[in-house]
């Protein structure tokens, strides 16, 4: 497989040697989003449309006494009001959430966190149903909240879920990985254990579009088309004819242009389903789209774990054993998004990217109340959590031995010729060369210099921080028999046609949320097939439009529905070779294949193109026995393992020992994500994660007081990174393909996300080790660092 | 209440309540949906607009406080079929992904272009950083607006003229 350069128009364009494909070239969506054409959910209008507003609890726990909606039904414009009593008689009250639980649509005997959903006003404008929301009366009963997940197990804590039969805790699971014996055995044999909780605080992925739909009930038909922010659709039309009881032949999913998903958008919130039953109940369609303190109070926060973890080690450096013990603060509901038999995601890739003896790890998942979710903000089902988790520990270790961090790790890295490998809690590494990553990013960073710049600047008092990540992903999730949510297995499909003129449209069941499947797909088929890029339609987005599958999260959709391309086009290939046989008055087995055609074997010049052969497969060619007359093809790719992203990172830092205000100066990132589509994709999916990690490091932070407030519910609260607060990034990359998938590509989306906050906050702990500091939590706020460099307990911020 | 402006060159006069924002508008009642709405709290600049040509965050602009103002919005930045280099700038850089953002960042790079045609990568930072990219990182922005400052509009029009003139 070639590798084409990064830089300039796809240099195999006007290469005759190779069909067109892989490479940079410019994306063929763009055009309409520069223009201001992008298609994005509240940009629909449709006849008639009604307008939703939602009603939220303005506390964190309480019972519901009563609820007054007559002022706001009598407000000019409004033409419904729906509240929970009334969705009780629809027996849409409860719904079913991802994860064998169910979420309360519109609240009918308690509230369990501030901002749960409570009424629905329905109104011929925007306006008008905000303004009703003010004139509903609700009565609430305040009840203690739990809201610190370490009482939330406590003999005699308030008892959140009691609307589930026979509850008298909050606790939801508990769930290990690993040998806890032969664990324990290795660490106590240990030379050196160096332990640390820490916390993963609640963030929240925040895309700049939120959540919303348009429901659009046609009652003569009983069909509903639904357009909504969903990464998911077709998992979506599935639970809803669940929830609703609409036939799922009757259900069409409509996810148009999402403006950033980063998993805020895989879950079904009550705002989707009130859409619904508005516009079942009002005969119009109704849209419904949240604010920003909506989306950041109500919809899928993530994180929110407090780990315990420990790292043995012999006094000469050689990491033994990982184990972690972690409390992990579900919210109200058990809403996560993860594969079933993983509550807990795929946190048990803890074990990091070391060769180890033994790893254990015991997540326990609780109630509180605070907003459901717990798995999004592209983080790989808790990977993200995984790696700081371990790459903190290496960095304490390191410090404990007296070791350089870079050192450490490259003592310990799986070696190449150890793939596939299996690693203690039961995952088999696909491919790596994960030394050659490390040694990469150190020679882009110069890290020798740096680390003598350092002294320099700590010999002067000046506080300069490097910090190191190495990071093992596991995405692209099948295997369908190991994995499914809600019982559908995480397989994806893909249909391929080629038209008679040999233009091509290829339907994915994936959904863009900013990746560019327009484009990567695009250029997967014309690897596969000779079609130029621009002569491939992509489809995706629309579930009557494309094949069943579980969409885009988990950087799944080039591990998953990439291959399911790459086969489509083969399959279809292969077809073409009969056809052109046929054509030729040849046998299939004497044409060869190469630059987009089948030729006779020994004689280049005859040959048909692939837009002969289409037009030949729809034209009046006497077809072989068993080969229809068109050029189409569909697969379903169920993936035999999960794929194995790496990187390096490489942070630099600067903190202001006045202020504690952190600076990330520079950072270096070298990703392995396999075989490479287009590099200039990957580098922007790169760049954004990297800026998720400064965020989560540094800035962003949903806390809650001891009433349950939310503290992070608007922009000026919770705190994005903007152009000033990153650096310019430098990335570089190797390409180790995947052994087993049919292009070698791995998928890249969540790598940044998953690495970058580890290296970030090992290089604020770094720069602070004058000061006798070894660990802080995220976010490094200056707050924070300056109260550590005082030798005090952290602030709340 | 009755509104006149000049949106994208057009001169307007609407019909508005007077509390309606800009943002909404200029989305919901002339239908111009390139223009986004992100926050509500004037963090986000999703909603940015050029009023005389400067940046104005749409909402938390009134859209009465727009009568007798000139509106660019990012449905005027093209010529005809001509793209602003603004725009041609995006797609050679990869500036956007989920085209969120785009068109208020666009709009930002055109009123510092316009102000400043050879902007540091620090000045194009520092005219933006009212606002928000969840997906690009930002590097790539700063990037598609060096492009645009490279190629400004009309450049290659006139080099051609210029060629034409040589050879007359």
């Amino acid at each position: 497989m070639t590798i084409t350069e990064e830089r300039g128009v796809n240099p195999a364009a006007g290469d005759e040697n190779r069909p067109i494909g892989y490479g940079r070239i410019q994306r063929k969506e763009d055009p309409r989003f520069v223009r201001g054409k992008g298609h994005y959910v509240d940009d629909i209008v449709l006849p008639g449309m009604l307008h939703g507003a939602i009603l939220r609890s303005p506390v964190a726990h309480a019972r519901l006494v009563s609820i007054d909606t007559s002022a706001a039904l009598a407000h000019p414009g409004v033409v419904a009001v729906i509240t929970g009593q009334d969705l009780l008689g629809l027996k849409l009250a409860w719904a079913p959430t991802l994860s064998a639980d169910v979420q309360a649509v519109l609240a009918t005997d308690k509230v369990r966190f501030q901002g749960q959903e409570v009424a629905f006003v329905i109104a011929e404008d925007r306006y008008a149903a905000r303004d009703a929301l003010e004139l509903i009366e609700v009565d609430y009963d305040v009840l203690p909240p739990v809201i610190d997940v370490r009482t939330a197990l406590d003999p005699g804590a308030p008892v959140i879920r009691d609307d589930i039969e026979g509850r008298t805790d909050n606790h939801i699971f508990d769930w290990e990985a690993g040998n806890a014996a032969e664990t324990d055995a290795v660490f106590a044999a240990a030379d050196v254990v160096v332990s640390q909780e820490m916390v993963y605080p609640r963030v929240h992925p925040a895309p700049m579009e939120t959540c919303g739909a348009v429901a659009d009930f046609e009652p003569i038909e009983g069909a509903l088309t639904l357009y909504e922010t969903s990464q998911a659709p077709h998992a979506h039309r599935t639970l809803f004819a669940i929830v609703s009881g609409i036939p799922e032949h009757k259900i069409r999913i409509v996810s148009p242009d999402i403006g950033g998903g980063f998993g805020n958008k895989v879950g079904i919130y009550p705002g989707y389903i009130l859409a619904v039953v508005g516009s079942i109940v009002t005969g119009r369609p109704v849209k419904w789209m949240e604010d920003r303190s909506e989306n950041l109070m109500s919809t899928s926060f993530a994180r929110d774990y407090i780990m315990q973890g420990e790292i043995a080690a012999t006094k000469d450096g050689k990491i033994l054993a990982v184990r972690s013990t972690v409390l992990a603060d579900h919210g109200a509901f058990n809403a996560t998004a993860q594969p079933t038999k993983y509550p807990a995601g795929f946190f048990h890739i803890f074990t990091g990217s070391y060769d180890l003896q033994a790893a254990h790890c015991k997540v326990t998942g609780v109630y509180t109340n605070k907003a459901p979710g717990g798995v999004a903000y592209a983080c790989s089902f808790r990977v993200t959590e995984a790696v700081y988790l371990v790459e903190r520990l290496v960095d304490m270790l390191a410090r404990k031995l007296e070791m350089d961090p870079a050192e450490l790790r490259l003592k310990n890295l799986i070696k190449p010729e150890q793939f596939p490998y299996k690693n203690k809690t039961g995952w088999e590494y696909d491919s790596g060369n994960y030394e050659q990553a490390l040694r990469k990013s150190m020679q882009m960073a110069g890290y020798d210099d740096l680390r003598r710049e350092q002294q320099e600047k700590r010999d002067r008092g000046e506080l300069m921080g490097i910090g190191i990540s190495f990071f093992t992903e596991t995405v692209g999730a099948g295997p369908r028999k190991h994995m499914d949510i809600v019982g559908l297995g995480m397989a994806d499909g893909a249909e391929l046609r080629i038209h008679p003129t040999g233009k091509a449209v290829v339907r994915i069941s994936v959904q863009s949320q900013g990746q560019g499947h327009e484009t990567t797909f695009a250029q997967i088929v014309a690897e596969e097939l000779g079609i130029p890029p621009e002569d491939i339609d992509v489809v995706h987005g629309d579930t009557d439009q494309t094949p069943f599958g579980l969409g885009t999260y988990g950087s799944r959709s080039t591990p998953v529905s990439g291959a399911a391309v790459a086969l489509v086009a083969r399959k279809v290939r292969e077809k073409a070779k009969f056809i052109a046989a046929a054509m030729l008055e040849t046998r299939p087995e004497d044409l060869e294949w190469e630059k987009g055609r089948w030729f006779v074997k020994g004689d280049p010049s005859v040959g048909k193109t692939m837009a002969e052969i289409a037009m030949g497969a729809h034209g009046t060619v006497t077809l072989p026995e068993g080969i229809d007359g068109n050029l189409d093809a569909e697969v379903t790719y169920d993936p035999p393992n999960l794929t194995f992203p790496f990187g390096a990172y490489i942070c630099v830092v600067d903190v202001d020992p006045g202020t504690g205000h952190v600076t990330v100066r520079r950072f270096i990132a070298v990703d392995d994500c396999g075989t490479r589509i287009n590099p200039m994709i990957i580098e922007g999916q790169v760049h954004g994660g990297l800026t998720d990690g400064v965020g989560m490091a540094l800035m962003q932070f949903i806390e809650f007081d001891k009433e349950g407030n939310n503290l992070g519910g608007t922009f000026m609260d919770y705190l994005i990174p903007t152009a000033l607060e990153v650096p310019d990034w430098e990335t570089g990359f190797t390409v180790t393909p995947s052994p087993h998938h049919p292009i070698g590509a791995k998928g890249i989306g969540e790598s940044a996300t998953v690495g970058s906050p580890p290296a970030i906050v090992n290089a604020v702990v770094d720069a602070l080790a004058p000061f006798g500091i070894t660990h802080m939590d995220m976010p490094c706020t200056p707050a924070r660092v300056w109260e550590a460099m005082q030798g005090r307990p952290r602030p709340p911020i | 209440m009755q509104i006149s402006m000049t949106v994208n060159g057009t001169d307007i006069t609407e019909e508005i309540e007077p509390r309606v924002l800009l943002v909404h508008f200029i989305r919901d009642q002339l239908r111009l949906t390139g223009t986004h709405w992100g926050c509500d709290t004037s963090n986000c600049g999703t909603c940015v607009v050029l009023m005389d040509g400067q940046p104005v965050k749409s909402c938390t602009v009134l859209a009465a406080m727009a009568d007798g103002h000139s509106i660019t919005t990012v449905e005027g930045l093209a010529t005809g079929a001509t793209l602003d280099p603004v725009q041609q700038g995006f797609m050679e850089e990869h500036g956007l992904q989920c085209g969120f953002c785009t068109p208020g960042m666009m709009l930002t790079a055109r009123a510092l272009l316009d102000n400043n045609p050879h902007p540091n990568d620090g000045e194009i930072r520092e005219a933006i950083s009212g606002q928000m990219c969840r997906c690009t990182g930002y590097a790539t922005i700063v990037r598609s607006v060096q492009w645009a400052a490279a190629h400004p509009a009309g450049q290659d029009e006139l080099e051609e003229n210029a060629g034409e003139e040589v050879t007359a």
